[in-house]
């Protein structure tokens, strides 16, 4: 009973597949294309007489001719050499919620009525999916305990860029949007908040921890002024660490007049344990494609959800997605809305999985995640410190939430061996390479797991055995490590100039050859 | 707390392996670890409002497809919207590919767990280039409005970095609206965007008013889009990028990716920057969900410096002709240097640019010819056929047109409301309303043809607007 191998005979395929501009022959076609009607060529003509002189194209592009089964065989290929979460023990990349995507979502996703939907359609023909959406808004207004959803962006940090902007759009109503221009984030906290704040002008203060680990409300208290617009902070952070001081770090900010804003672009740990509306937040985001199970799609198409208070609720981006009592619509009559984050209205196909989820677990199943993503990661932790040379820096003895941040730094102090090094080792084992951490890197040689509520007891104890593994060849055999990965589908290193030079920066093979 | 329940997507959700997990911490429960950390006064303690789970795949199934089912989509009526997302032949290649678990489930696995993910994206932007004739192309990111809103903000830091620092951004006044919203609100707090007339005739820029606005010496670059949103050809790109240039400010293209068979790149018209949006090439349509922006541009550090997204570096490894992938010069992005890098960004749509090279490479350049032919044909066609209907006037601006027209409604006495209404009932969607967004054409809308266009739907459209106009 349970099972987990230790002794894994892996190796990643590894087809050197050649790059696909060298492919096929002169002539050879991937896919035929309609025609015109014989009629329609007729009465129109040719594309020389259809197009305006000087806009004809000269030359054809220079595209691979190639048969459909080669194009094929080739994609193929190159997907056997990708660690998916479908196919390996995910919970090297932490913060990210590798999750299992169900299945049965994606039949729903390639549906006709999905898939050939156009988003200028009539009102009345696309009553199912905007009776999804809706639904999907009140779900997520129960979760996070807000007022109003937007689900119009196009990934997380889309959500966290338009919460940037109902910043503005608050202050500058209240006359106050050239005073307040600085926003408060940690430097733990997900990169995209100062990064969004600074694509809209705003100042950066950016606060560190604490010796427990959490961010420092000392020097919180001396960052707020008659500038702060707001403080947009994640909890836990990375780290998994829960800011127990959260509600201070609130009302210290609200005294100020700036806004709070909570990134729970992971909201993994916290599902129906606690909400960003009743800790005093005027808004929140989730990443639809990390707790909320949608596939990863290597880097999107995501979705976010931009949750806000009800005193924010008419800045959200516009239209929004109503009900009248009998037919759902799309109001664009919000003279306040922050307007569009993108075309049409959000990733329709990233909310229906999202909604599918939530009705399969409904509120009990739905709590169970964040409980069963915490008892794993704090078994995970136990298993995993038991390495000697692995160790788990700040708030000593603390329980984390969903996931924390490890170092390796006494395993490379004594061998010299790096986690950037065992961050490639690791896929010998069968398993993606793991995420260290944001930049910068305040916490030395870091490791960032996260053990989601889909893995089994098996599962982690593979991990870990895989890690305890390598932390022996580190000691016995370092040069294994360094030289690592043997197995995987690139069986050699690259030279690391090549992305760090523009001299060598080639983006396209045309450009590199 | 809620009580266990056995649930298929949670192995430890079995209480005894709970419990045996529970028991190596020393802990009595999940509550008492949570408990421990977050102050009482912050836990939630009613259930969740939200529905009682439907626990079976079957019941599932006919619960979400049940409302999905109300939809009626336009497999099942014709449809002549676009106006920024386009319905084409999406070849099965692109969805068998799509859906392979590992594209389908992989993140940001780098170089060595994800090679065949890098080299995939590699080849799209490879590819891309080559329909592009640009040699640097960017990652994907969230859609053409972000790619333009990005372009432009790019010229922006450009300008910054040359020591001339500008804070105008000219567009065309027929510039799609929706992107013109989104750029106006992302580029407001370093720069200011404004509108280029056009000629009432034409459609097209009017130059002169162009060259007015480029003797502030304040504009940062001129935007324009070929074919523009309203559908004809802008057939004076040289001669925009040849004004802007003169003023000391960058030209950006978006051409319409599905025209590039036959249409010349703006990047050979004297575009320093091109960009767009690569949904036609691959992508459903999905309600507008399979939208993803490019960025492109020649091998000039200048610009490519300010790009916001990621890059995907090819690298020589020890062993002569195996390469590699990395991020490249990450530091100009968010995720590398936080609020110093040149604009935020984030998971965008690595998996639709995947998709995309599966399409290219599928067409090849036989097929992109074709493409681009046979729209040609199907929306003259679609002109002429309409143009005999008495009381509209097709194709206001007598242009040459790619995939799109406009067609004038005034004289009907209808609003273009109530004609597509009236077209439903014939299982057509008519083209989008314009007289929202352009006021001074009136009762207008945007009709759209594609490959998948047939002569019958397209005189099948004529017929019942022709009757919907006599009242019959």
């Amino acid at each position: 009973m349970g099972y987990y191998k230790t002794d894994r005979d892996f190796h990643e395929a590894r087809w050197d597949e050649p790059i696909i501009m060298e492919l096929g022959n002169p002539g050879e076609r991937g896919v035929m294309v309609p025609k015109a009607d014989k009629r329609v060529v007729e009465s129109t003509g040719s594309v020389e007489e259809l197009l305006p002189k000087g806009l004809k194209r000269k030359k054809p592009p220079k595209l691979p001719e190639m048969s459909q089964m080669q194009v094929l065989r080739h994609y193929m290929r190159l997907s056997q050499e990708t660690i998916g979460t479908d196919i390996n023990i995910d919970i090297g990349l932490g913060t990210c919620t590798m999750k299992y995507s169900p299945k049965i979502h994606e039949q729903f996703i390639r549906s006709d009525k999905l898939k050939e939907l156009h988003p200028y359609q009539d009102e009345s023909t696309v009553q199912g999916i905007l009776e999804i959406i809706y639904q999907l808004e009140q779900y997520l207004k129960a979760i996070s305990g807000m007022s109003k959803v937007s689900l119009q962006p196009s990934g997380g940090t889309q959500a966290i860029f338009a919460n940037v902007e109902t910043i503005r759009a608050y202050h500058e109503a209240r006359g106050e949007g050239e005073k307040r221009n600085e926003i408060i984030t940690t430097i733990l906290s997900h990169p995209g908040n100062p990064g969004a704040a600074a694509t809209l002008g705003y100042k950066v203060i950016t606060l560190y921890p604490d010796e427990n680990g959490i961010p420092d409300i000392e020097a919180l208290k001396a960052a707020v002024s008659e500038h702060t617009a707001a403080l947009m902070i994640t909890n836990p952070e990375d780290t998994g660490i829960y800011n127990e001081k959260i509600r201070q770090f609130v009302d210290i900010v609200h005294e100020a007049g700036g806004l709070c804003v909570y990134d729970q672009a992971n909201l993994n740990g916290l599902f129906g344990i606690t909400r960003a509306r009743d800790a005093g937040f005027d808004m929140c985001h989730y990443n639809l494609h990390k707790s909320f199970s949608s596939p990863h799609g290597c880097q999107g198409p995501g979705a976010g959800a931009q949750c806000v208070s009800e005193e924010l609720a008419k800045y959200v981006a516009a239209p929004t997605v109503e009900f009248d009592g009998e037919k759902y619509y799309l109001d664009d009559n919000r003279p306040d809305s922050i307007g569009k984050l993108r075309k049409y209205y959000g990733v329709p196909a990233v909310l229906v999985r999202a909604y599918a989820y939530i009705r399969s677990l409904g509120p009990d199943g739905i709590k169970q995640i964040a409980e069963l993503s915490i008892l794993n990661n704090n078994y995970m932790l136990k298993k995993l410190l038991e390495i000697d040379g692995l160790s788990m820096p700040m708030a000593e003895g603390k329980y984390r939430l969903e996931q924390a941040r490890l170092s390796w730094k006494e395993l490379t102090d004594e061998t010299g061996v790096t986690t950037d090094d065992i961050c490639r080792r690791i896929v010998d084992y069968g398993f993606q390479d793991y995420f260290a951490s944001h930049h910068p890197r305040i916490i030395p040689e870091p490791f960032t797991p996260e053990p989601v509520e889909t893995y089994s007891k098996d599962d982690i104890d593979e991990f870990v055995a895989a890690f305890k593994a390598i932390a022996e060849e580190a000691r016995n055999d370092p040069e294994l490590v360094k030289t690592a990965p043997h197995k995987a589908a690139l069986g050699s290193q690259i030279q690391e100039e090549y992305l760090t030079e523009w001299e060598n920066f080639a983006t396209t093979w045309r450009a590199f050859r | 707390m809620g009580k266990d329940f056995v649930h298929p997507y949670m192995p430890n959700s079995v209480p005894e392996i709970k419990q045996e997990m529970l028991q190596e911490l020393g802990v009595e429960s999940i509550e008492d670890i949570y408990k421990s950390v977050i102050p009482e006064e912050l836990l939630y303690k009613e259930r969740l409002d939200l529905p009682e789970p439907i626990l079976s795949e079957h019941a599932l199934k006919k619960h979400v497809m049940g409302i999905l089912e109300k939809n009626v989509s336009t497999e099942e009526y014709t449809s002549f919207l676009g106006a920024g997302c386009y319905k084409h032949q999406v070849p099965a290649l692109c969805d068998e590919i799509n859906s392979r678990g590992e594209f389908l489930t992989g993140y940001c696995g780098d170089t060595y767990s994800d090679h065949g993910k890098m080299q995939a994206i590699f080849e799209y932007t490879s590819m891309m280039g080559e329909l592009l004739d640009a040699d640097v192309v960017s990652y994907t990111n969230y859609d053409g409005g972000q790619a333009v809103s990005s372009s432009l903000r790019i010229a922006l830091r450009v300008m910054r970095s040359r020591n001339t620092p500008k804070s105008v951004l000219l567009v065309p006044s027929t510039m799609n609206p929706e992107i013109f919203a989104q750029a106006r609100e992302y580029c407001r707090s370093e720069g200011r965007i404004d509108k280029v007339a056009y000629e009432r005739e034409t459609g097209l820029m009017d130059l002169k008013d162009l060259e007015e606005r480029l003797k502030s010496g304040d504009v940062a670059a001129v935007f324009y889009e070929n074919p523009s949103y309203l559908g004809f050809f802008e057939t004076r790109g040289e001669k925009i990028a040849e004004l802007a240039h003169k003023y000391g400010a960058l030209c950006i293209a978006q051409p319409e990716v599905a025209a590039l068979g036959v249409m010349e790149s703006p990047m050979n018209q004297g575009a320093d920057l091109v960009c767009g949006d690569i949904q036609p090439l691959g992508m459903h349509i999905q309600y507008g969900g399979g939208q993803a922006g490019f960025i492109a541009c020649q091998q000039d550090v200048e610009l490519i410096q300010e790009f916001p997204t990621y890059m995907y570096g090819i690298a020589k490894t020890g062993e002569e002709g195996r390469y590699g992938w990395g991020r490249a010069m990450n530091y100009r992005c968010s995720h590398g240097s936080r609020e110093n890098a040149n604009e935020y960004f984030g998971t965008e749509t690595g998996l639709w640019g995947i998709t995309a090279g599966v399409y290219l490479a599928s067409m090849g350049p036989v097929g992109m010819y074709e493409l681009g032919e046979t729209i040609l044909q199907n929306v003259n066609y679609a002109i002429q056929k309409l143009s005999e209907v008495p009381g509209i006037r097709a194709n206001v601006f007598r242009n040459s047109n790619f995939q799109e027209f406009v067609v004038d409604f005034n004289e009907t006495g209808k609003t273009v409301k109530e004609i597509n209404q009236a077209l439903l009932k014939e299982q057509i969607f008519g083209g989008k309303d314009l007289s929202r967004d352009f006021k001074e054409l009136g009762q207008s809308a945007l009709y759209c043809v594609s490959e998948l266009t047939t002569a019958d739907e397209i005189e099948h459209l004529a017929e019942a607007l022709d009757q919907i106009i006599r009242g019959c």
